[in-house]
């Protein structure tokens, strides 16, 4: 009795398990066929569960018909560019606040804390003049420098942790064999920071790559317009008509690279998000 | 001496981080308290005029904002609620030790890594009202009685919408809970199994007391990411006033009717409301942090 309790209760927690895997993943999958499946196969009463028939117009129709893949490259530039000058300056000044005597630390870490959670929708409007005033309205940098807006203080605040993490021991004995901090910064801390770097590269690049809020307001046409807009404003010939073979397709496209990253980086992106948050 | 060069280089250091703050969120924030005491549209047509805290005043009885802020409630409230439930179970499955947990943390990650906008498509899609895999299947398994349009019925919006944020912020709060789970120590457990304690007697006596610490920094950090909600509602149902949150609201005063000193006075409020937000999550978290 006791041992088919035991195996009941087993069954239960797998189905609990298995729910949990089709219910994350289950309409990623359904995006993924619909954007294989034809036109008449994917408008049907009796939807297949397969991708069958199988069809690549959607996807050849997305970059033919459309501006998506410089929309992709939009995405690309701005997305990466917003990720190296995160790191760039934030391994500086990560490595003044973890490592070097530096009076206001606290106020400068209160800062960016704030930061991390300041609401992007408070400052539209100053960012929006501010980019006209400086013609940098609709152009690459100007979204990249806004950007830098969320991915800059969660990147400092993370990479701190990293630095505070590394032993004194070597930077002394950088130090007793005559290097400058800078020398003892790009030598020596540097290097061993590397997965930290990844892990907060990532994650910027993530948060960049998703963006949507400033990409839809300080872009015009589709010179610099990034995915999320473009897959957002996507319309058929007429407005009666979705094309939601095509907005699968192009789904599909952006999030693909994403997924294939964040399964292979899962442990570093899991240690990432939970030090960004339970440690600050 | 070291030491006053290493300070001169750790200002060094620094400040082209601060500069950036300066540029990209103080100079910005900046203009938006002072044009919020101003008449003034976006492109400057008309000469702005100053009038004190009349924006504030028209805010204070203006029913659209009114409606804004309570469909940002309710959001908040339900989704973060709904997510902390879910969340926390998904965490409890994930920690117990079983044959394949890693495909399951893979799993989830999925939603995660997913763009909202995205996300958002990807749902409209299954929840389409003819061809719609969710009125295919519910019909098919007897779950709905006949295919249902959840984006166009009032009643439906809102929850479809919270439906698909659940979906993809879930496994955030999950992963979040999970890692506060793991700071429990084992010990704990079997001292209690020894004890007679029922599994169930141990999660309210040890597992809940001990993980509310990353309970409540995984509350407050969904918190205020759902106050400030734009992307999932603005692509599922536009500017609805049904629907709209406090963000929607803002960019549609400010871009769309090009209404600089009132968007001006909503972003204030916004991030007032933001503001009390953080200062929890200073006084929670922060203190430790900055040790």
């Amino acid at each position: 009795m006791k041992a088919l309790w035991r195996a009941l209760n087993r069954g239960l927690f797998y189905l609990l398990v298995v729910f949990i895997v089709v219910y994350s993943v289950f309409p990623f999958y359904w995006a993924v066929i619909s954007s294989f499946k034809p036109s008449d196969a994917l408008f049907s009463p009796d939807p297949s569960f397969l991708p069958l028939p199988f069809t690549l117009d959607h996807h050849k129709n997305v970059f033919l018909q459309a501006n998506f893949g410089r929309n992709l490259l939009n995405s690309l530039i701005v997305a990466g560019g917003a990720t190296l000058l995160s790191l760039a300056l934030g391994v500086l000044a990560a490595y003044a606040l973890g490592r070097l005597p530096f009076p206001p630390k606290n106020a400068v870490l209160y800062i960016v804390l704030a930061m991390t959670m300041f609401p992007q929708i408070s400052v539209l409007g100053g960012l929006f003049m501010l980019l006209r005033q400086t013609g940098l309205f609709n152009t690459h940098l100007g979204l990249i420098l806004t950007y830098l807006l969320f991915t800059l203080p969660f990147t400092v605040w993370v990479l701190v942790g990293y630095f505070r993490g590394l032993p004194r021991e070597l930077e002394e004995a950088a130090y007793v064999d005559g290097a400058t901090p800078l020398q003892t910064l790009l030598r020596v801390m540097l290097p061993l920071t590397g997965p930290g770097l990844v892990t907060t590269g990532l994650l910027a690049f993530i948060a960049a790559w998703n963006e949507y809020l400033f990409a839809l307001t300080f872009t015009v046409g589709d010179a610099v317009k990034t995915v999320p807009p473009a897959i957002a404003s996507f319309g058929g010939a007429t407005p009666f008509e979705i094309p939601w073979g095509s907005i699968m397709a192009a789904s599909v496209v952006v999030t693909v690279p994403l997924v294939v990253l964040v399964l292979i980086f899962q442990g570093r992106i899991v240690a990432g998000l939970t030090a960004g948050a339970v440690k600050g | 001496m070291l030491t006053q060069r290493q300070v001169r280089l750790a200002w060094l250091l620094v400040l082209p981080t601060l500069l950036v703050v300066v540029l990209v969120a103080g100079y910005p924030l900046a203009q938006v308290f002072y044009w919020s005491l101003f008449k003034a549209d976006i492109a400057f047509v008309e000469p702005p005029e100053f009038v004190g805290l009349e924006n504030y005043v028209f805010l204070l009885q203006d029913p659209d904002f009114r409606q804004a802020l309570w469909n940002t409630l309710k959001f908040t409230v339900i989704s973060v609620s709904l997510e902390t439930i879910l969340g926390l179970a998904i965490a409890l499955v994930i920690h117990s030790n079983f044959r394949g947990r890693g495909l399951v943390r893979a799993a989830i990650l999925i939603p995660w890594a997913i763009p909202t906008v995205v996300s958002a498509k990807m749902w409209q899609w299954m929840l389409h009202d003819v061809y719609g895999v969710v009125n295919v299947l519910g019909v098919k398994l007897g779950l709905l009685s006949q295919k249902v349009a959840f984006l166009a019925r009032p009643e439906l919006i809102l929850p479809s919408i919270i439906a698909v944020d659940v979906w993809k912020t879930t496994p955030f709060m999950a992963l979040l809970l999970l890692a506060g789970l793991q700071l429990i120590p084992e010990e704990l457990y079997e001292a209690a199994s020894i004890d007679g304690a029922t599994r169930w007697q141990q999660f309210w006596t040890i597992t809940l007391p001990l993980l509310t610490p990353a309970l409540v920094v995984a509350l407050i950090f969904r918190t205020l990411d759902a106050l400030r909600v734009f992307d999932v509602i603005f692509v599922m149902s536009g500017a609805n006033p049904a629907t709209r949150s406090l963000a929607i609201y803002n960019r549609q005063t400010l871009i769309d009717f090009q209404d600089l000193g009132y968007g001006s006075a909503i972003s204030v409020a916004i991030l007032a409301l933001i503001f009390v937000f953080v200062l929890l999550y200073m006084r929670t978290i922060g203190r430790e942090a900055l040790r």
